[in-house]
């Protein structure tokens, strides 16, 4: 990912932002009395009319089966659900339609690899690498592997700046690395890691890679192929698609060596009771009827993204995060969680003596939406000494004013606490 | 902001900053921990019962909200020399009144000071932080101190 810098205050965005702005429905309203300010994309994006239209379209006139109909729908739902795949494809720049196989996110891309190459391919006392800044679903899916392999996890830590100490990743990276699972953007720190130079030494020590896109697609350019990564994961709901589909990008040679995972119908060629053969790529990985209204959502979202441009949102964001950082800087009481000189759009905070439940409960108030938690990711909480982060993320619909906004309602939380 | 001071009294922020009963208690004969999986927060509480199987000290430690804090605070005011039978009923008293209802024995006991609570039921979201607590410390007196999760 490459994130053009770009200075802050009074900076041209590259995007027309009120245009954008026009094309999210939900962002026209008032919580709480107040103008929403939504700034929890980074938990999940809102839909612009033309995904949800698509989705619309899709359910009042295309719904089917897919692969499976004669009929004209299903031929429709057909097409459409793989024009989708396609697509993704072409925005995330794999070699082939046979290394996209769509998910229920990216969680499940992650389980998906950890049970299917993992189990397959780990044996006792190999090494799964990982760092301390992974989300639950980059940590739980391998700790359960090496439950059932006898492999070990290691992990590699971030210093307090948010940066992944790379000297350790080059230490603890040994001939006994068989995976490596990264995340690209940290969801609770906004640290971009990385990622191509840690495939290049991973494959170097012989071991595979999975990165964790799920923050990162949303948030500028992603090119599999140029990144040389092995499997990529992400989920439609945080790059403006719906909710419970995903992708998991693999390398062809690489899927194609591996069993399937779940089984079911659309995943065989033939099935008797004596043997059954397995379907070709990439539904090989897909059994079951899948979420079809949900790719096409994402093919309409990923149009979307491809029409806006990955670089002008990066530069927007970009624009955002700065302004964003020096705002915080200049309040005494308020401390930044994440400083890395390169991050995505996520702006993860604390206040002096206020938790972040509280916060996040009076800026609701005032009609900004942000998060509040340990993110999925407690042991960056740990790292840190703290339970929970108040956590800005920001969009291609996110303005300098709602970062105004949010500062001001930033003292309505201190008046309240603070009397 | 007038509704959210109602959920932000001063005695609540009051609690929170410092918060009565504070501490692991030494001598606890009874204990259990209470943790929020989805926000991370956390309360251990501590009782030394009596022969008389009332509660004669209890304690809290733990990390949470302001709500979550101060909810905690007022428990161990509330059911401290209280018999675990009357506890039990501040218990499911507080409950109640944390959602906007009432139970059996809403109108039998004194429930003035868990009132400044009441507010958090316009806040869906938080009601758990208010009731951890309170849950935590049945789980220590009846259940023989299992841990105790909002989300089951």
């Amino acid at each position: 990912m490459n994130i053009p810098r770009a200075s802050t205050q009074g900076a041209l965005s590259p995007l027309d932002v009120e245009a954008v702005r026009r094309d999210f429905p939900a962002l026209h309203q008032q919580v709480n009395d107040r103008p929403l300010v939504y700034l929890d994309s980074g938990a999940s994006s809102q839909k612009p009319e033309q995904v949800i239209e698509a989705l619309n379209n899709y359910e009042r006139h295309d719904h089917s089966n897919v692969h499976r109909g004669v009929h004209t729908l299903s031929q429709r739902a057909t097409e459409a659900y793989e024009a989708s795949r396609t697509k993704v494809q072409q925005f995330i720049n794999a070699r082939s339609v046979k290394e996209v196989v769509f998910t229920r996110g990216t969680t499940e891309a992650i389980n998906l690899v950890a049970q299917s190459y993992g189990r397959a391919k780990l044996q006792s006392d190999d090494e799964i690498l990982i760092t301390e800044m992974e989300h639950h679903a980059n940590i739980v899916p391998w700790q359960l592997l090496c439950e059932q392999t006898g492999a070990k996890l290691k992990v590699v830590p971030f210093d307090d700046t948010g940066v992944l100490e790379m000297s350790r990743l080059k230490d603890q990276l040994t001939e006994k690395t068989r995976i490596v699972a990264v995340t690209h953007v940290s969801n609770a720190l906004g640290t971009v890691n990385p990622v191509g130079q840690i495939i290049q030494l991973a494959h170097d020590a012989g071991a595979v890679v999975l990165v964790d896109g799920a923050q990162a697609i949303p948030h500028g350019p992603v090119d599999v192929t140029a990144l040389e990564c092995d499997f990529y994961a992400f989920s439609g709901h945080k790059v403006y698609g719906p909710t419970g589909i995903g992708v998991l990008y693999g390398r062809e040679s690489l899927l194609e060596d591996m069993p399937p995972w779940q089984g079911g119908g659309d995943m065989i060629k033939t099935v008797s009771f004596d043997e059954t053969t397995y379907n070709d790529l990439p539904y090989k990985f897909e059994a079951g009827t899948p979420h079809i209204a949900g790719a096409i959502g994402l093919g309409a979202a990923v149009d979307y993204v491809t029409a806006l441009g990955s670089d002008c949102i990066a530069a927007h964001e970009h624009q955002l995060i700065n302004y964003a950082t020096e705002r915080a800087n200049a309040e005494k009481d308020m401390h930044i969680f994440g400083q890395a000189p390169v991050k995505a759009g996520i702006l993860s905070f604390a206040l002096d003596g206020i938790h972040p439940h509280d916060i996040g409960t009076i800026l609701d108030q005032e009609g900004v939406a942000i998060r509040t938690g340990h993110h999925c990711a407690m042991p960056v909480m740990t790292h840190y000494g703290v339970s929970a982060t108040a956590r800005a993320s920001f969009g291609p619909y996110n303005t300098i004013d709602d970062i105004d906004v949010l500062f001001r309602a930033m003292d309505k939380v201190r008046e309240m606490f603070r009397q | 902001m007038t509704e959210l001071r109602d959920l932000y009294q001063a005695v609540i922020l009051d609690h929170n900053n410092n918060p009565r009963n504070y501490g692991k208690l030494t001598l606890a004969n009874r204990h259990a921990e209470g943790v929020n999986p989805l926000c991370g927060d956390q309360v251990n509480v501590f009782f030394r019962l009596g022969d008389d199987v009332s509660v004669k000290e209890v304690g809290f430690e733990g990390r949470g909200c302001a709500i979550c804090m101060a909810s905690a605070s007022i428990m161990t005011e509330t059911v401290k020399h209280l018999s675990v039978v009357q506890a039990d009923q501040y218990v499911t008293a507080f409950c109640s009144l944390a959602v906007g209802e009432n139970s059996d024995f809403t109108g039998r006991l004194d429930l003035s000071t868990l009132n400044i609570l009441a507010g958090v039921k316009a806040y869906p979201a938080r009601i758990k932080c208010a009731t951890l607590a309170w849950h935590t410390a049945r789980s220590a007196l009846s259940k023989g101190g299992a841990s105790v999760t909002t989300e089951t």
